[in-house]
């Protein structure tokens, strides 16, 4: 009895996520709908269909790999965000084993600076930071957007892994101190290979992070040709009045691929990332 | 410090004040627990105060002088403040950030609970579910927003389309093009992008509650009101106030979204703090004002951290 009414409970759930499904995947369907249309079906104003009528066509993708400075964008974004990701990994990790097993004169108040940190918004500080990257020399280069990108990806790796160390037992540690490892040892062979999966989603999270960043990548970098994607995608694709619907929808999903991929392979690690925020209190 | 350094790297140069057990081992991490900490978090220690501590004063001196792009600045006290204050579009900005925050996060939280308690109810394909509901929250913004402005295209755009198909409106609705219609498209798109966060979040929340407490009220006559209101809710409080509150400051710092869709236009109707700052720091190389603008979110981000701080403390004591 309760099995069968547990059934039809699941299946009046499902039905009632159908809706808000429609309204979650919707967009992406009809970006994908757009980008594989001619444009004489772009733009026909008559004729509603939630399907390629007239024949799909690559011709908009063709265009943005070879007609466009797309790939580079693509590059540039690849590079800044593996490199950004890679810096942030090690800087938060050390971080957190120091803040978590290693507590010194200020480290809790450190680690109250990290969390507020974490709450800081890129848009705060993107002005004064700006002039910060130009008088170092490093405006319109990618370098800028490498040096600024760990300061909003180590403060929330560094609180994620806290909570990550903080469950490894102590005595783990301990006995590995005991006879002879140092702590450098004891972090890189023993912590962290418990610690696997938080340092998977940190840097799950650094890369999609600094993969989808748009402000700094908007301020610092003026030239089209040192842009990233989600900074060339909007300020370089769209010109004058006339859009060009095909090629833009194309490059914003193409520009997604990335990140959506990473998810769809770790996905557990990307909802645990998510959620620690909200149980670790 | 430098003592310490020294001794490490020529340990046998005074071999009477050490004994053995002593040696390090490797570099100079282990005169003491402290000291490792310290260079454990030394870099980031560096990176938060050079690259976010340093440019958050920068940003205060900045707001209180008439920098221009290219321009030295005057010292002008709180005259950028004043200024601001009694700009029409500022005001219009201050109250367009409270009405996006305010009815974004009312609207995701109370959808978001909706979601959440249906996705614990759906014991099928709960993965498959869940991959899907997330994708709005996994594609960088900037990128998902561009569709969503095709789709508000007024003239070509499939809402206003499907609208008409359906008899629902009879002429275009001027989304992007008209103050109030632009308000609810950014409205909409931020509860969009922002709602698999607290569902997934909320979900999470839900089941860590023990499923022994719905059973015990059942057995003693409690409804399903009555479980919601007195176990579900009290019980979900802190996870409820972190999400809200982080979405709060998330919300109300958004640039991403009003930027893509309406560059804060019609005429200056839809913009937020943070893309008036663009428009003035930038786009009008008024730099004291517009690191004024950005400054407005700190009171927020202040309120959030402290709330957020005592919810912490709260659960741990």
């Amino acid at each position: 009895m309760t099995m069968v009414r547990r059934r039809l409970g699941s299946v009046g759930a499902f039905l009632g996520l159908l809706p808000y499904l429609g309204f979650a995947l919707f967009p992406f369907y009809w970006m994908l709908l757009t980008s594989l249309r001619r444009n004489a079906e772009i733009y026909d104003v008559t004729n509603l269909s939630f399907l390629v009528q007239k024949g799909a066509t690559l011709q908009h993708y063709v265009f943005l790999l070879t007609g466009t400075q797309f790939p580079a964008w693509f590059w540039n974004s690849l590079l800044v965000s593996v490199v950004a990701t890679a810096i942030s990994v090690v800087i938060s990790t050390a971080a957190a084993y120091g803040l978590v097993r290693l507590p010194f004169r200020g480290s809790s108040f450190f680690s109250i600076g990290i969390f507020v940190t974490y709450l800081v918004p890129p848009t705060l500080l993107f002005i004064p930071l700006f002039r910060v990257v130009t008088a170092l020399g490093l405006s319109d280069s990618r370098l800028s957007l490498i040096v600024t990108y760990p300061t909003f990806v180590v403060p929330f790796c560094t609180w994620l892994l806290m909570s990550y160390f903080a469950t490894i037992p102590k005595e783990l540690e301990e006995c590995a101190i005991v006879d002879g490892a140092t702590r450098a040892q004891v972090l890189l062979k023993i912590v962290l290979p418990v610690a696997l999966p938080g340092v998977v989603t940190a840097t799950l999270f650094s890369f999609t992070l600094a993969w989808g960043e748009f402000i700094y990548a908007l301020t610092f970098i003026a030239s089209g040709t040192h842009k990233t994607l989600t900074a060339g995608t909007v300020a370089e694709l769209i010109r004058g009045d006339v859009f060009h619907w095909g090629p833009l929808m194309a490059g914003a999903l193409l520009a997604s691929v990335p990140v959506v991929i990473a998810y769809g392979f770790l996905m557990d690690y990307y909802v645990s990332g998510l959620v620690a925020g909200a149980t670790k209190y | 410090m430098g003592r310490g350094r020294a001794e490490a790297t020529v340990p046998v140069s005074e071999p009477g004040r050490w004994s053995p057990r002593h040696l390090p081992r490797t570099l100079p991490l282990w005169r003491g627990q402290e000291m490792a900490g310290l260079l454990f978090v030394l870099p980031a220690a560096l990176l938060v105060g050079g690259l976010v501590a340093y440019p958050f004063f920068y940003a205060l001196g900045l707001s209180l002088t008439s920098k221009q792009a290219g321009v030295v600045g005057q010292f002008v006290g709180l005259r950028n403040f004043t200024d601001l204050m009694q700009g029409e579009i500022f005001r219009r900005t201050v109250r367009n950030s409270l009405l996006f925050t305010g009815v974004a996060v009312a609207f995701k939280t109370v959808l978001g609970l909706g979601l959440a308690l249906l996705l614990r109810r759906a014991s099928v394909g709960r993965r498959a579910l869940r991959g899907m509901i997330l994708l709005p929250w996994v594609v960088p913004s900037t990128l998902s927003v561009l569709g969503w402005w095709w789709l508000f295209d007024p003239l070509n755009g499939v809402v206003n389309l499907a609208l008409g198909k359906l008899g629902l409106i009879s002429e275009r609705i001027p989304w992007l093009s008209d103050p109030f219609w632009a308000m609810v498209a950014v409205i909409t798109v931020n509860i969009w992008r922002g709602l698999p966060f607290f569902a997934i979040s909320f979900l999470a929340g839900l089941v860590s509650i023990p499923e022994e407490l719905y059973e015990a009220a059942q057995i003693d006559g409690a409804g399903k009101v009555a479980c919601f209101s007195r176990i579900t809710v009290p019980l979900l409080r802190p996870v409820l106030g972190v999400i809200v509150l982080y979405s709060i400051i998330m919300t109300v710092s958004d640039f991403n979204i009003v930027y893509v869709l309406t560059r804060g236009g019609p005429m200056n109707s839809t913009h937020l703090f943070a893309t008036f700052a663009y428009e003035m720091g930038l786009a009008s190389a008024d730099i004291g004002k517009g690191a004024a603008i950005s400054l407005f979110i700190f009171p927020f981000l202040a309120a959030v951290a402290y709330l957020q701080l005592r919810i912490t403390r709260g659960a741990t004591r």
